[in-house]
């Protein structure tokens, strides 16, 4: 038999990514004396140890064990809590964050910092001794397994002392233990006081057992190690069965005569005979036991990809639970009305009616509520991460952290979490002015990062504010302008500047940090941002700091949209990234090369999309004249769409058409309507570049063309 | 079959441990600190505990010499869960009245067999 606990490793992971976040944020917050902290630090490692151990992730192991001994040092008073310990722990949080995520896939970790880390802690604790004595005695669980292979007899004498059994341990067991290790004869005295002394919870009776067995001393006394401190043990080394018998020694066990059942001695090294009824005591062969489950554990980690698992609160799914409840009374309801309806009827069908829009809607919120985690989950990295800048940079830096609980989809805090950090980095490097400059300018020393999270509407807000300098206005666009971004002598309003931030290739650093400010990051933290429907706003003030404002949807799985009609087709735009609706005006409208129409919209000139072109659909309208364009905007681009006519703006639940059916351009997927009929929600990106594309082809047409005509 | 306690502050290795003895037939009952585990003690009786050393609220020291305070539980089996293989800790366990102890990581195989040789 044997026991396959791979199953419950997905929820060692997720136990150990806790620990670990623990981990991380009580040693930011670690002050001298604070035992509840240590503790539970040490607790946390402790627990990682022990099941990554389980699992044979040996290098979490014995990295962690490092870590444990230090912390184990700190908790017990042997070691003062001081600031560089705490880095070298905290680098070490990383470390063992790097060692799991490598065992996961079935790798052994390279990354340098292992080793460097591992060199400090090391360094660290050889300035006490107790890691060597725990070395020490893990070479001498070593060599005892380096025991000869000869039958040896021995002589055992056991005393134990009148309590033993007070503390479970029965002798019975011991003797059975023994007995697995090979050939036993065991003779038992008593020596019982006189009855008015005798004491039913104690023991007095000892024993002498004589072993044949192919074990060395340690074997025999490990037998007794829980007991080595309350009996009397003597062993003694008899003689070599093998120089006494000239017969192999399985004929001494065919012979056997001995007074106490015996039992076939089981080879040590089967991994089965650990768990056989009455089979040898494992301790004494846990290098071949280890051994054996090492390959089998990782074998089960490179089966088992990580299949994202969420952790709901018993109160999301008793809500849940609760409402569905309600549904089927609803149904109920409706089916027995159903089954002899008449006309006098109608307002108890309308009534049942409404009710069971109420269900859905509830329903749906609460479903949609399982997949919401709050904030914290991606903010709590953020003071680890402001910590190390600010040693970094060499700025004081405090973070403010508000709104934790605020909650948002799985699937876009996962996806938000690097654009965050980015910013924050940002904030850190870029945002805050260097001590002396600060004080300088009349404010503390110590620069302030706060966070922010609420719902405004269907959307979470994200802030980042610091009380820095503020975006140099000047700055950003005399760069603009030498970058070729936009043209000498434009007037721009401040958020259009700030907006230029976000451009590719922009950074307006003079050095390029180690932290931040190596040109590639907003515009691919705005590009992120918008690839899950939000979009992002910088708001600053020239000495008084900066606010980027992130605006997600709070979930992917709904929509805000609009709903368009082109020819007989009804088509759903993200309400998002529409920018305005208008009625296009001759006057505005420019006819360019090919037939590349460009709608003057105040200081822009907005390409104009037919949509029915696009897709092949018979419009109503295939002048661009006074029909109806939304404009909106993707990659910083505007464009208008040309449509016939605006519905309703309506939530929409999105369905995949790549999963239904295949991929088509320019549609992001697809949703059913109230009445039943399937309508496409467009991908603004994708049909801004499926039109930028035909333009070109056409552009090119009109070119080949114009010069056939001049040949 | 025989009622085992089980006092673990980490998830993982109580679900671990658990389905274990479930899969040699074994009754379980689990305990997520000390206290709680003292508390499932004062409610019903065990043939064996199995707890951790390290944990919030009662450690297993502590657990285990409240346990010996207990009629039903002078004479039963208390094993330790623990990584800690310094003698100091064994020591401390050995005093508080525990019988014997396991070290982690842990192995199924061998938590087994060690039951084996505290409950027939």
């Amino acid at each position: 038999m044997s026991i396959d606990l791979s199953q419950f490793l997905p929820s060692f992971l997720e136990e150990s990514d806790e620990g670990l976040a623990l981990m991380e944020s009580g040693l930011l917050d670690l002050e001298p004396g604070d035992d509840e902290s240590i503790n539970a630090i040490f607790r946390a490692a402790h627990s990682i140890k022990g099941g990554a151990g389980t699992f044979g992730f040996n290098q979490v192991t014995d990295f962690t064990h490092l870590v444990e001994t230090l912390l184990d040092e700190m908790r017990d008073g042997r070691r003062e809590i001081v600031g560089a310990d705490i880095e070298i722990l905290l680098k070490s949080v990383d470390c063992i964050r790097l060692l799991i995520e490598a065992e996961k896939v079935g790798e052994t970790c390279e990354d340098s910092r292992i080793g460097h880390t591992t060199d400090l802690l090391n360094q660290t604790l050889a300035l006490s001794d107790s890691s060597n004595e725990e070395s020490n005695e893990q070479a001498s669980v070593e060599s005892t397994n380096v025991g000869g292979s000869s039958q040896t007899s021995w002589q055992i004498e056991f005393i134990p002392e009148h309590h033993l059994v007070q503390t479970g341990n029965d002798p019975i067991f011991l003797l059975n233990a023994l007995a697995d290790l090979g050939e036993v004869s065991i003779r038992c005295q008593s020596q019982l006081p006189a009855f008015d002394e005798l004491d039913p919870e104690e023991l007095f009776l000892t024993w002498q057992i004589e072993l044949i067995a192919d074990v060395d001393e340690d074997e025999i006394r490990e037998i007794f190690e829980w007991v080595e401190d309350e009996c009397q043990l003597n062993i003694t080394k008899v003689e070599t069965v093998e120089q006494v018998l000239a017969e192999p020694e399985h004929i001494a066990s065919e012979n056997t005569e001995a007074p106490v059942p015996q039992i076939e001695p089981e080879p040590v090294t089967a991994p089965e005979a650990s768990i056989a009824p009455t089979s040898a005591p494992a301790a004494s062969t846990p290098a071949t036991n280890d051994k054996a489950n090492k390959p089998a554990a990782k074998a089960t980690v490179k089966a088992k990809p990580d299949a994202g698992s969420i952790r709901v609160g018993v109160d999301k799914v008793d809500s849940l639970i609760n409402l569905v409840g309600e549904l089927v009374i609803t149904q109920s309801m409706l089916s027995e009305l159903g089954n002899n309806f008449d006309l006098t009827k109608v307002e108890r069908l309308n009534a049942g009616l409404e009710q069971l829009l109420q269900n859905t809607k509830e329903l749906q919120e609460s479903v949609m509520r399982i997949r919401m985690l709050p904030i914290s989950f991606a903010f709590n990295r953020f003071p680890r991460l402001v910590h190390d800048l600010s040693l970094k940079t060499g700025k004081q830096v405090d973070l403010v952290i508000n709104g934790e609980q605020t909650e948002l989809d799985k699937t876009v805090m996962e996806q938000i979490g690097d654009p965050l950090v980015h910013l924050v980095r940002n904030a850190v490097d870029h945002g805050i002015e260097a001590g002396e400059q600060r004080i300088a300018n009349g404010k503390p020393a110590q620069g302030t990062i706060t966070l922010d999270a609420y719902h405004q509407g269907g959307n979470i807000v994200i802030e980042i504010s610091d009380d820095g300098g503020g975006i140099n206005r000047d700055a950003v666009l005399n760069k603009a302008i030498e970058k070729g971004v936009v043209e000498p002598g434009v007037t721009l309003t401040d958020s259009q500047v700030f907006d230029l931030l976000f451009e590719p290739g922009f950074s307006t650093a003079k050095q390029v940090s180690d932290i931040s400010g190596r040109g590639v990051g907003m515009d691919v933290v705005k590009r992120n941002i918008q690839a899950l429907g939000g979009r992002i706003q910088v708001e600053s003030e020239q000495g008084q700091g900066s606010t980027f404002r992130v605006y997600l949807p709070l979930t992917l799985a709904i929509l805000d949209g609009q709903l368009v009609k082109v020819g007989d087709q009804v088509y759903v735009i993200p309400l998002i990234s529409i920018v305005e609706s208008l009625q296009a005006k001759a006057e505005l409208i420019n006819t360019v090369s090919g037939d590349l129409v460009l709608y003057r919209l105040r200081e822009d000139n907005v390409p104009v999309l037919p949509v029915y072109q696009l897709f092949n659909l018979p419009a109503d309208n295939k002048d661009v004249e006074g029909c109806l364009l939304v404009v909106v905007e993707a990659d910083g681009q505007k464009v208008g769409l040309m449509v016939d006519d605006l519905l309703a703006q309506q939530q929409v639940v999105i369905k995949s058409l790549e999963d239904n059916y295949q991929q088509v351009d320019g549609i992001s997927g697809a949703t059913i309507l109230g009445d039943g009929s399937v309508a496409m929600i467009i991908d603004i990106p994708g049909i801004i570049d499926m039109a930028l594309s035909h333009a070109r082809d056409k552009q090119d047409q009109f070119y080949q063309s114009m010069t056939q005509e001049h040949v | 079959m025989a009622n085992i306690l089980i006092v673990d502050d980490s998830n993982s290795i109580r679900d671990m441990v658990s389905f274990t003895l479930k899969s040699a037939s074994y009754n379980t009952v689990e305990a997520k600190d000390g206290l709680e585990g003292l508390n499932a003690a004062k409610r019903s009786s065990f043939d064996l505990v199995i707890t951790d050393v390290n944990m919030p609220n009662m450690d297993g020291i502590t657990l285990c010499q409240e346990l010996r305070k207990l009629p039903n539980f002078r004479f039963t089996p208390i094993l330790m869960l623990t990584t800690e293989s310094s003698t100091d800790m064994k020591m401390k366990g050995k005093s508080a009245g525990a019988t014997g102890w396991l070290v982690k990581p842990f192995n199924p195989e061998k938590l087994l067999a060690t039951i084996k040789r505290v409950i027939r």
